[in-house]
């Protein structure tokens, strides 16, 4: 049997330390040492994205992480995703267009939704629901949720149009 | 999940001494995508998880024009997806390894595991084994090279022996008029295992630049999820060679493959769907990898 690990992390920014066992996964740490509670556990084996986090920019399932596995890594859960400014535009897309009813899937549609605009700023509605084809929804039947992202990908794109029109000046 | 020791080496030889050493108390982890939900079902007992990402040449992509492509054994489906060579010479790969899944799957899911998880669904298998890819494997007593036909020995179960690890495949460098793809049916649209999958890889002679004026050089056809393990059809390739790759000859390759197919009935589908499945795929996906070899899609 083996001892517990240190692992160091940088988690929204902020750099992380924190002793776990060698078979707990990154959800568990986040939820249960972390008090991370965003990610949710909605079915412990991959199929549900409740649990999505963003791992060194990419989507994953956090149950499907081990902790010891982030060893180094750079991770992004939906409590990073607002700033001083305020929510992200996500969430505020997410409010706006009732795409939420529990709230349950949300954090995973959130960070998942995020990783999609991060490659893809101008999403089809088609690859918007390809893309979140992982992450499961019991109350809202998706479409809010897909008229959501597309609107937060319409407000970040205006915000970078404005952007590039103030830097030059 | 019963607890076990985690150990992240550096290098192919300190992973394979710890896989040697432990036998079946230990095994690989790349994505976790599987072997951590076995874990928690209980499937495997394990004293230590030997993750190895931290080998660099389990992690690097490598092409090159007289070599072809070096893939390692753990990269991701998503970092494979955006590698510029691959997807401009090895799409058929990315046909199978963009289906693995869903996208935080991919995040994660690797070409290693899903050969060495040996399911008879196993997407990224049919792809590989038409592709002509071997896996090259270190072990305690060396390394060696594995044709990916003939990896998987029965569902869960490969030729690896006692230590020995997938480092990374190899696949040629492309005949300069082929092109492979994998198709696959699945109750959604994604996410689902493999109700039936299919792998085509077509090599056509100089010449011709339609179907009806082209001819077969070489062709190789492989079916997810309809057999104990993946499963190569050689009848169907004999059958296309020297042949105009047109839909007579389709069909006569979907009806050769459909004869060859031992699928069961599960939860996923019926014996008889399975095998109609293999007949409507199996042309797809030589009309696709056609289409590919003549360049026009």
């Amino acid at each position: 049997m083996a001892g517990k690990l240190l692992v160091s992390a940088t988690i929204n920014g902020e750099a992380v330390e924190f002793l776990c066992e060698p078979q707990q996964s990154l959800l568990t740490c986040l939820r249960d040492i972390l008090g991370l509670t965003g990610a949710k556990e909605g079915c412990n084996d991959g199929n549900c994205g409740a649990c999505g986090v963003l791992l060194n920019g990419r989507l994953v399932n956090s149950c499907l992480v081990l902790a010891a596995e982030v060893e180094g890594c750079d991770i992004v859960t939906v409590e990073g995703l607002a700033s001083w400014q305020g929510l992200h535009p996500l969430q505020e897309a997410f409010i706006a267009e009732g795409a939420l009813q529990c709230g349950y899937c949300t954090p995973g549609m959130l960070i998942a939704s995020k990783a999609l605009l991060d490659r893809n700023p101008n999403p089809t509605e088609q690859e918007i629901r390809s893309w979140l084809a992982g992450n499961l929804c019991r109350c809202t039947g998706y479409d809010k949720i897909v008229r959501a992202v597309q609107a937060a990908a319409q407000h970040l794109e205006s915000s970078r149009r404005i952007e590039r029109v103030a830097e030059k000046g | 999940m019963k607890p076990f020791a985690y150990v992240a080496p550096a290098s192919v030889d300190e992973a394979v001494a710890l896989l040697a050493e432990k036998g079946e108390r230990a095994r690989p982890l790349a994505g976790g995508t599987d072997l951590l939900v076995q874990l928690r079902r209980g499937r495997f007992d394990l004293d230590v998880v030997v993750d190895v990402k931290r080998i660099p040449e389990l992690t690097r992509i490598a092409y090159d024009r007289a070599e072809g492509l070096t893939v390692g054994a753990a990269v991701t489906c998503a970092v494979l997806g955006e590698h510029p060579e691959v997807r401009g010479l090895y799409p058929g790969l990315l046909d199978a390894a963009s289906i693995i899944g869903g996208a935080a799957i991919q995040g994660r899911a690797t070409l290693g595991g899903n050969l060495g998880n040996a399911a008879p669904s196993g997407d990224a298998i049919p792809a590989l084994i038409v592709l002509g890819a071997e896996a090259i494997v270190a072990g305690p007593d060396g390394g060696r090279r594995v044709p990916v036909a003939g990896f998987c020995t029965g569902p869960g179960k490969t030729v690896l022996r006692r230590g020995e690890l997938v480092v990374a495949f190899h696949v040629p460098a492309p005949h300069p008029r082929s092109g492979a793809s994998y198709v696959r049916f699945i109750p959604r649209g994604e996410m689902d295992i493999a109700v039936a999958g299919v792998g085509a890889w077509v090599a056509l002679s100089a010449g011709g630049d339609t179907e009806e004026t082209s001819r077969v050089e070489a062709a190789r056809i492989a079916l997810a999820a309809v057999a104990p393990t993946p499963l190569c059809v050689e009848s169907t390739g004999a059958a296309l060679v020297g042949r105009a790759p047109v839909e007579v000859a389709f069909e006569e390759a979907a009806a050769l493959a459909r004869e060859a197919a031992r699928p069961i009935d599960d939860m996923r589908g019926t014996l008889a769907q399975r095998r109609h499945l293999v007949g409507v795929l199996v042309k797809r996906a030589l009309r696709k990898a056609v289409r590919r070899a003549l360049g026009v899609s």
